[in-house]
């Protein structure tokens, strides 16, 4: 990472970008995550991967503000996430607190989560315009360049609905990223898609991968695209980080026995 | 008693005025309750317990005793509570109130149908609540109860007759005063059951007019 001098309220660059400090999340009884450690750098490509019920897309819902804390801080470029600073003392996070702090994160779902009434052009820039109060043009510019960018440049009009599986995750991405998010989180984009829309779904996240400053959150089963294009991967078991480190490492020479179990049971799929 | 046609005629400008007026209560009362219903219906969904309990309150109070009791209950109480309307703004008043807080729990259900995943993808784009409700949730929750909706409208229109328990010159009250002063019921009545009839296939048609208009794929 290049070593600029921090500008503005950026924080500066060793601040992780997001951060897990001893993070419990439970559901009644049922514990997912617990006393989770993580640390991620900005710009930082990092895939998760786990066994069903490990707690990925948790972890993920815990970071868009999907999901509440049990215990534990959440940081996002250095400031708590789930709580707000009052004179040195850590409160829970009022709403308004919230609402700034998604500014810095995207998200993409399994299901799309597309507003099947609107077209794809409005997908896209609804949220700009009433969110962020860009001006109508400028949100229609914006809109329409992204959507060529993944592709979609002669989809602008259709529906959700009329669009295949693939579009409408391309759109999905588009959507997340007209709010010019700094953190990407993508829970198993490709696992409701038919296997020949899948290629042109990781198309569009692989050149996202190439953006240096964009931190990139990934929960997939696709284990060949999490080596190719991210620089670390987290074995995530039972609610704990079972085992991290680069993808040569984590595929080709795991160290704990759950890793190689689980990666052996995938691999024989 | 024998249909007396003359006498048929002579009352109907009488009855149309008085139809005027239960078409005015009807409509003027039904967007109270469309209005109406929608605001109780956010408010028991917001987290805010100060908002969320009065309206359950209201609700379940409102729905758990009959409208002539509450139209009573208006029309004598209001003015002793300083609050002075005529006995068709009191008429109007009550259908709405009553009436919201049935459309409230339609609002309700079309509200629980929009899935999950729709609203956590307004939360991911950051949407204030009052954005989500009105871009992404109301539309989707809306089309469906459309017809559920307009069903209350024929509804409205029958109970409005209890106006006439409460001296609002509705269709009901006016016949019954024609018939009291002539001692022919027949007439008056007769006339007042087929402007009902017409009332609902006319209102009937505008429901799946609109029903086609805002679920096109679903006729389709
Ligand atoms: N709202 C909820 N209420 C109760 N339990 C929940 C809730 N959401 C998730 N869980 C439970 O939490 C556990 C972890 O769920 P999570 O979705 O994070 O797993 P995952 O690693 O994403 O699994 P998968 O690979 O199947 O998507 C599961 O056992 C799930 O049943
Ligand atoms: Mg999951």
């Amino acid at each position: 990472m290049t070593d600029t001098a921090p500008h503005g309220d950026t924080p500066p660059s060793d601040t992780p970008m997001v951060r897990f400090e001893k993070v419990t999340k439970a559901f009644g009884d049922l514990t997912i995550l617990d006393r989770f450690d993580l640390s991620v750098p900005r710009g930082e490509k990092l895939a998760v991967i786990g066994p069903s019920g490990s707690g990925k897309s948790t972890l993920l819902r815990v970071l868009m503000t999907l999901e509440p804390i049990s215990g534990g801080v959440v940081e996002v470029g250095g400031e708590p996430l789930w709580h707000m600073d009052r004179g040195g003392k850590l409160v829970p996070a009022n709403e308004a607190h919230l609402r700034k702090m998604r500014t810095k994160i995207g998200m993409v779902f399994q299901h799309f989560n597309l507003f099947p009434h609107m077209s794809a052009l409005r997908n896209v820039t609804e949220a700009p315009i009433h969110v962020q109060g860009l001006d109508k043009a400028e949100a229609l510019e914006r809109g329409e360049a992204l959507l060529r960018e993944v592709g979609l440049g002669d989809k602008m009009d259709s529906k959700p609905a009329q669009l295949s599986g693939g579009q409408q995750q391309r759109v999905a991405i588009a959507r997340a990223l007209a709010m010019r998010p700094e953190i990407m989180l993508f829970d198993e984009v490709t696992s409701a898609l038919d296997p020949e829309l899948v290629g042109e779904v990781l198309a569009v996240i692989r050149d996202l991968a190439s953006e240096q400053d964009l931190t990139m959150l990934i929960v997939t089963h696709q284990m060949g695209f999490a080596n190719e294009i991210c620089d670390r991967v987290c074995f995530l078991e039972g609610g704990h980080l079972v085992e991290e480190g680069p993808p040569e490492q984590i595929f080709h020479e795991p160290q704990q026995q759950r890793t190689k179990d689980f990666l052996k049971a995938v691999l024989e799929v | 008693m024998i249909w007396d046609w003359s006498y048929a005629w002579e009352v109907l400008p009488v009855l149309g005025d008085a139809a005027i007026v239960t078409i005015k209560a009807t409509v003027v009362g039904y967007l109270f309750a469309l209005v109406g219903g929608l605001i109780l219906a956010l408010m028991r969904r917001s987290p805010t317990r100060a908002l969320a309990w009065p309206a359950a309150f209201l609700v379940e109070f409102v729905r758990s005793t009959p409208l002539l009791v509450q139209l009573f209950f208006l029309f004598f109480g209001l003015p002793e509570l300083g609050i002075r309307l005529s006995p068709f703004a009191t008429g109007v008043v009550g259908l709405g109130l009553h009436f919201s807080t049935y459309t409230s729990e339609v609002y309700r259900s079309g509200i629980d149908g929009v899935a999950r995943g729709q609203w956590e993808g307004a939360k991911a784009l950051n949407f204030s609540t009052y954005r989500c409700y009105r871009a992404v949730v109301l539309p989707q929750a809306i089309p469906p109860i459309v017809p559920v909706l307009g069903n209350y409208l024929l509804t409205m229109f029958k109970d409005s007759t209890l106006l006439s328990a409460i001296a609002v010159m509705e269709l009901l009250q006016v016949a019954k005063i024609l018939g009291s002063d002539t001692f022919r019921y027949m007439e008056p009545l007769t006339i007042v059951g087929v402007f009902f009839i017409v009332m609902s296939v006319v209102s009937a048609t505008g429901i799946s007019w609109l029903e086609r208009k805002l679920n096109p794929r679903r006729s389709a």
